[in-house]
C-alpha cells in the first residue's frame, strides 16, 4: 500500500507563541482508517487544519496524494473532504443547495444523482429542502458530512465525529465509516475516546502536547492500553514503599493512605493476587480495594514514562 | 493570478445571488422607496425653489448623486457581509479548504455583490424616470462608470469584511464615513455653489470625483474634469486589489 498522506517534521506555532505541533512525522496509507487519539488540546485539530488549508504550518511539509499542500494546493485539496469539529453551517440555506455549493467549490460539475445518493445514505433526502436552521444538531452534522462527501474525496477527515452526538447517530456514523472504507476512501478521525479508536480504526496514533507519541496497529495498541489501576486503601498510612514490594512498582498516594498498582488485564499473570498475598505476609492491613480502567490521561503518563525508560 | 476552477466561481456567484434573492422584496423595494422619498423632499420641496443647477433642472441634477449614494453603500454592505458572514458563522472553513485561488474567490464574491448593486443602481435610475425627464448624454460611459464603481466599492467592502471582527466594525465605515462623504460630495448640490474655503476643502473629498464623473456621463459636464474621476476610480481599483492580494498572501484574518 502506498502512503496517501506524508507528513514530515510538521510544526505549528500560533501567533500567541504557543507551540501546538512539535515536529510531527506521519504517513497515512491509502484505504485505511486511522484514528488520531489524544486529549483535548493535544493538537489534533491543528494538524487537520494545516493539512486541509485552514491554518498555515510553521515548518515541515505535507503531501496529499502526491501533491504538496502549499505548492500544489489544488491537487491536494481536491482529494480531501473535511468534517470539522464544530458545527458550522449556512443556517438559512436549504440542505441541498449547500451540498451542491460544496461540490462546485471543489471544481466538479453539478451531479444531481450523486448528491441524491449521498443525501439518501445520510437519511437527509426527506430534509433536502429544509433550511438548515430547522434541523437538529445531529442532522446538521450529517449535512456537514454530506458536504464533505459531495466532491467524491479520496481522503476524509472527521474531527471528533461523535463528540456530543447521541447514541443513534454515533452508531450510524460508525456504520457509515465502515461503508466508506469499503469504497476505498481513506479515513482519518480524531477522538479522545479509546473505545472509538478501538471500534473503528486499523491503526491508531497517540498524540499529546503536540507530539506524536506512538503509531501502532490497533490490536497491538489495545494490548498496551488494556491496563487497570488497583487502589488499596491502607488500614495504617505508610511513609515509604517497603522494599519487599519493589517488583510490583507500587506507588503511594493520599498521604500514604492509598497504594496504587497498575496491571495489565491481558497479561497471563496480573500480579494482583500475588501482591495481596505479599501484603498479608508483611502484615499490611487494608480497608478497601478497587480497580479502575486507566483513563487516557493515565495512559499518557505511562506512555511518557515508557519513552523515558527506553 | 490563477484561474481554472470555474465551477467554484459559478457556484459561489449563484449561491450569493440566491442569498440576495431570499430578501429580494426588501432588496428591491428599499431603493425604490428611498428614491421616491428623496424626490419628494429634494426634488419637490426644495427643487421647486431651486429650479436649475448649472443649467440642469434640479430634479434631474440629483439623479446621478442618488444612484451613486445607494450604489456605494450597497456595494460596501453586500461585499463586506458576503465574506464576513462565513467568517462569523465559521463556514469559511470550506472556502479555505477548497481548491480555489484568491483571484477566483474575489471574482466570485465581488462579482455577486457588484451584480446586486448594479441592479439597485438600475432600479433607482428607472424609478427616477417616473419623476423627472432625464436625457443621458453618454449612455455607454454611464453604464461603464456604474460597473467600475460597483466593482471598486465591492472590492473595498470585501477588504472591510475580511478586516472586521464584529458587526459594529462592519457598519462603521459605510455609515460614518461613506454616507457623510457622499452627502458632502455634491450629491445634492454642485461644488460650484459653495464659497471658499468649503469649496477647496470639498475637493479633498474623494466622493466628489465619483459623483462628478458620473454626472458628466449624464449631462456632459461635472464639478471636475472626467479625467480626474477616472484616475480616481483607477487608483482605488489598484489599491484595493493590492490590499486584497496582500491579505490572501499573508492569510490576514483568514487563516490561523
Ligand atoms: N488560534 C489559536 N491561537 C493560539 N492557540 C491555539 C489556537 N488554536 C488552538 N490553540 C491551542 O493549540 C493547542 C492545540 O489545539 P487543538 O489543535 O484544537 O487541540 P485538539 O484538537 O487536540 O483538542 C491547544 O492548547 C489550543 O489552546
Ligand atoms: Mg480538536
Amino acid at each position: 500500500m502506498a502512503s496517501i498522506i506524508e507528513i514530515k517534521g510538521l510544526t505549528k506555532r500560533y501567533a500567541s507563541g504557543f507551540e501546538a505541533l512539535k515536529g510531527v512525522d506521519l504517513n497515512i496509507e491509502e484505504g485505511e482508517i486511522f484514528a488520531l487519539l489524544g486529549p483535548n488540546g493535544a493538537g489534533k485539530t491543528t494538524m487537520i487544519s494545516i493539512i486541509c488549508g485552514i491554518a498555515r504550518a510553521s515548518g515541515g511539509s505535507v503531501t496529499v496524494a502526491g501533491h504538496d499542500i502549499v505548492r500544489d494546493y489544488r491537487g491536494a485539496r481536491t482529494a480531501i473532504g473535511l468534517v470539522p469539529q464544530e458545527l458550522h453551517t449556512d443556517q438559512f440555506e436549504q440542505v441541498i443547495d449547500t451540498v451542491r455549493l460544496s461540490r462546485g467549490l471543489f471544481g466538479l460539475p453539478r451531479n444531481d444523482a450523486y448528491v441524491e445518493k449521498i443525501l439518501r445514505d445520510l437519511s437527509l433526502w426527506d430534509k433536502r429542502n429544509n433550511r438548515i436552521i430547522e434541523l437538529s444538531g445531529g442532522m446538521k452534522r450529517r449535512v456537514m458530512i454530506a458536504k464533505a462527501l459531495s466532491h467524491e474525496p479520496r481522503v476524509l477527515f472527521l474531527d471528533e465525529p461523535t463528540a456530543g452526538v447521541d447514541v443513534e447517530l454515533r452508531r450510524d456514523m460508525w456504520k457509515l465509516i465502515g461503508e466508506l472504507r469499503q469504497t476505498g476512501v481513506t479515513i482519518i478521525l480524531t477522538t479522545h475516546y479509546i473505545e472509538e479508536a478501538e471500534e473503528m480504526a486499523d491503526r491508531v496514533g497517540v498524540i499529546n502536547k503536540g507530539a506524536l507519541m506512538l503509531v501502532e496497529e490497533k490490536t497491538a495498541l489495545m494490548k498496551k492500553l488494556g491496563k487497570k489501576t488497583l487502589t488499596v486503601v491502607l488500614a495504617d498510612p505508610m511513609k515509604a514503599v517497603p522494599a519487599e514490594l519493589a517488583e510490583w512498582h507500587v506507588t503511594l498516594h493520599a498521604d500514604g493512605h492509598e497504594m496504587e498498582y497498575i496491571f495489565d488485564t491481558q497479561a497471563e499473570r496480573t500480579g494482583v493476587s500475588s501482591l495481596l498475598r505479599k501484603l498479608g505476609d508483611l502484615g499490611i492491613g487494608y480497608k478497601d480495594l478497587n480497580t479502575k480502567q486507566s483513563s487516557l490521561e493515565d495512559i499518557f503518563v505511562s506512555l511518557v514514562h515508557q519513552e523515558k525508560a527506553v | 493570478m490563477s484561474l481554472q476552477n470555474f465551477h467554484a466561481i459559478a457556484s459561489i456567484y449563484k449561491f450569493e445571488l440566491h442569498r440576495f434573492r431570499r430578501t429580494w422584496l426588501t432588496g428591491l423595494l428599499v431603493p425604490v422607496i428611498t428614491t421616491t422619498l428623496y424626490f419628494v423632499v429634494f426634488g419637490g420641496a426644495i427643487g421647486s425653489r431651486m429650479t436649475e443647477v448649472d443649467g440642469i433642472a434640479y430634479g434631474a441634477f440629483i439623479v446621478p448623486g442618488l444612484i451613486m449614494m445607494s450604489m456605494l453603500t450597497e456595494s460596501i454592505f453586500n461585499a463586506s457581509f458576503g465574506i464576513y458572514m462565513p467568517k462569523y458563522s465559521g463556514t469559511i472553513y470550506e472556502l479555505l479548504s477548497a481548491p480555489i485561488s484568491a483571484t477566483e474567490t474575489v471574482i466570485a464574491y465581488v462579482g455577486a455583490a457588484a451584480t446586486k448593486s448594479l441592479m439597485v443602481g438600475t432600479i433607482i435610475f428607472l424609478t427616477a424616470h417616473l419623476f423627472v425627464d432625464i436625457h443621458v448624454a453618454h449612455p455607454f460611459a454611464m453604464a461603464g462608470f456604474m460597473i467600475l464603481i460597483a466593482i471598486s466599492f465591492c472590492l473595498f467592502g470585501f477588504i472591510l469584511g475580511i478586516w472586521a471582527q464584529g458587526f459594529e466594525q462592519l457598519q462603521v465605515i459605510p455609515l460614518l464615513v461613506v454616507t457623510p462623504l457622499t452627502f458632502l460630495g455634491g450629491a445634492f448640490y454642485s461644488v460650484h455653489m459653495l464659497a471658499d474655503p468649503w469649496r477647496t476643502m470639498t475637493l479633498f473629498n474623494p466622493i466628489v470625483y465619483l459623483i462628478s464623473g458620473f454626472r458628466w456621463t449624464f449631462f456632459g459636464r461635472g464639478d471636475v474634469g472626467i479625467e480626474y474621476s477616472l484616475a480616481f476610480v483607477a487608483a482605488m481599483l489598484i489599491l484595493c486589489i493590492a490590499i486584497i492580494g496582500w491579505m490572501f498572501r499573508t492569510g490576514y484574518r483568514l487563516k490561523k
